[in-house]
């Protein structure tokens, strides 16, 4: 089963880190990473921050063009910044990786994925 | 777990402030109060866990202590007095994020008051709203920390006597006031990016904190495409910074730097954030100079510069700020397009005007050793030299004099 191990947090927290502790977070994604490289196929993203986004809202109707809105959704506390996924073993194995990259200023959710595509990197 | 924990309060600092100098209407108390309550944060955060919305906590517990201290202080009857009304209430859990945007806005537009100098608005909202501590600003600024906490205290205090509306801001209000805290972002990166004089060329402390703030106006207003292409110019400025300065300290001009030293994240973002703010609208002053800003960034090579498309922006830029450092580097891009001696010439309309911009006398020299009038070439660099350049700057102009010295020696 694939799981996404999705990563949400606010914004500029993780800017406002001493170099040090940017770092220990940094070296917890290589480590995942490493791993993850090491036994198949994932992918991983980090979104830019939230600001540079653009919201595409649905058509009223079925003629319209979907409503392009500039900015992203109006301030969530917390916000999506980016995601792994993976095919796992179960929710268990999941989550021993998803232990690699947990830090107290983000929250990580594992989720079971219905359906995947696509083939995506860029380095 | 105390970095941890700065960083969120680092992350909070500014809508925190600006919210609770709405409610007190004083900002040193606005900063006492939240020092308080970040401490208490410390402990309980520590045991029970960070809350879901930090701020909310923080903002509650500021507002309570900044309450205390006004009942057991002596100032209360000072601010009661200058405000009879009732303190505003906070929003109890989730503040308004409306509201947020004005109180932030406005704190920013009470630290660009206008009794007070560029440089001290500056160093008042380092201060006030990033809570970067006074001897970060000295260092910033180049000055003893005592002579930065003297002017710091003086901007504070006029700023007291002084008291900007506190009402909330009408759309035109808030639009000059907008360009105003635009401006002063803008002219902070430029103080960290090219020192007025000094030893040093960079002063990045001041550039980050300006990007910063930057950011915080985005995040306030994802609508506007002025200040999201003020954020893009400033990340395209600061992606080039390892590559502007080599390994003897000396400045390295655009052409002769190292491509692959540019920071590749800053410019994707900047880029994500342009293309969203070309959408909004093509004529702002920070559309167009972040514009000339990504061409630069998105060519490969200094020869692959579309010089074309950055002189017909210095041109759309000359329109909406007809002043003669625009004008200098619309010549500097036309120098590229029809040669040093058009430029040359061209730069003559400038003599009068920029007589004291060390800059101007830079690309003159420049342009006068490409045709190869080297005696003329030594006298503009030698005029660099009397106008206080930094010593990077310093090092550069010296070895173009030694450069000419050389060829005229070989004639």
């Amino acid at each position: 089963m694939i799981y996404a191990i999705t990563i949400y947090g606010e914004p500029g927290v993780f800017e406002a880190l001493p170099k040090e502790r940017q770092d220990d977070v940094m070296s917890g994604h290589g480590a995942l990473q490493d791993a993850l490289k090491n036994r198949g196929a994932f992918v991983s993203m980090k979104l830019m921050p939230p600001t540079s986004a653009v919201m595409v809202e649905p058509a009223r109707n079925d003629s319209a063009a979907p409503l392009i809105v500039d900015g992203p959704f109006a301030e969530t506390k917390e916000n999506f910044l980016g995601f792994y996924a993976a095919d796992f073993k179960d929710l268990d194995e999941a989550l021993e990786y998803a232990k690699m990259i947990s830090s107290p200023i983000a929250r990580l959710e594992v989720r079971p994925v219905a359906w995947a595509g696509g083939a995506l990197s860029s380095d | 777990m105390s970095d941890w924990l700065d960083a969120t309060f680092a992350e909070q600092r500014p809508r925190a402030i600006a919210a609770l100098t709405r409610v007190f209407r004083d900002i040193d108390l606005a900063e006492e109060a939240f020092a308080e309550a970040c401490v208490k944060a410390l402990i309980v955060w520590g045991t029970d866990g960070a809350p879901r919305d930090p701020l909310a906590w923080l903002l509650t517990t500021a507002r309570n202590a900044g309450l205390d201290h006004l009942r057991k202080s002596q100032r209360r009857a000072a601010i009661l007095s200058r405000h009879s009304e009732e303190f505003q209430p906070l929003p109890a859990e989730t503040p308004d994020p409306d509201e947020l945007r004005d109180d932030v806005l406005r704190l920013l537009f009470i630290c660009c008051h206008p009794e007070l100098d560029r440089q001290d608005q500056i160093a008042v909202a380092l201060r006030v709203i990033l809570g970067l501590s006074v001897a970060e600003i000295a260092s910033g600024f180049l000055v003893k920390p005592k002579t930065m906490e003297q002017r710091i205290t003086r901007a504070k205090r006029k700023i007291a006597e002084n008291p900007v509306a506190f009402e909330t801001p009408t759309p035109q209000e808030r639009g000059v006031r907008l360009s105003e805290v635009s401006l002063m972002i803008y002219l902070m990166f430029n103080e960290g990016w090219s020192t007025s004089s000094g030893p040093v060329q960079m002063k990045l402390t001041l550039c980050e904190e300006a990007i910063r703030l930057a950011r915080l106006l985005v995040r306030l207003f994802p609508a506007m495409g002025e200040q999201s292409a003020l954020l893009a110019l400033l990340l395209l400025q600061h992606a080039r910074r390892h590559a502007r300065i080599d390994g003897d300290g000396k400045l390295v001009t655009l052409d002769d730097q190292d491509r692959s030293l540019w920071d590749r994240s800053n410019i994707a973002e900047a880029m994500a954030l342009l293309q969203k703010a070309q959408r909004i609208n093509h004529r702002g002053i920070y559309i167009i100079q972040a514009t000339i800003a990504a061409a630069h960034a998105s060519a490969a090579t200094s020869e692959k510069t579309d010089w074309a498309l950055i002189e017909s922006h210095y041109a759309a830029l000359y329109a909406l700020q007809p002043t003669p450092v625009v004008r200098l580097n619309q010549i500097a891009a036309q120098a590229k397009l029809h040669g040093p001696r058009f430029a040359i010439n061209a730069l003559e309309t400038l003599t009068e005007d920029l007589s004291t911009y060390r800059w101007f006398h830079a690309m003159r020299g420049g342009l006068l050793q490409e045709i190869g009038d080297h005696r003329a070439a030594i006298a503009a660099f030698e005029t660099v030299l009397t106008l206080t350049p930094t010593a990077p700057e310093r090092a550069a102009v010296t070895d173009k004099i030694a450069i000419s010295q050389n060829e005229l020696g070989h004639l």
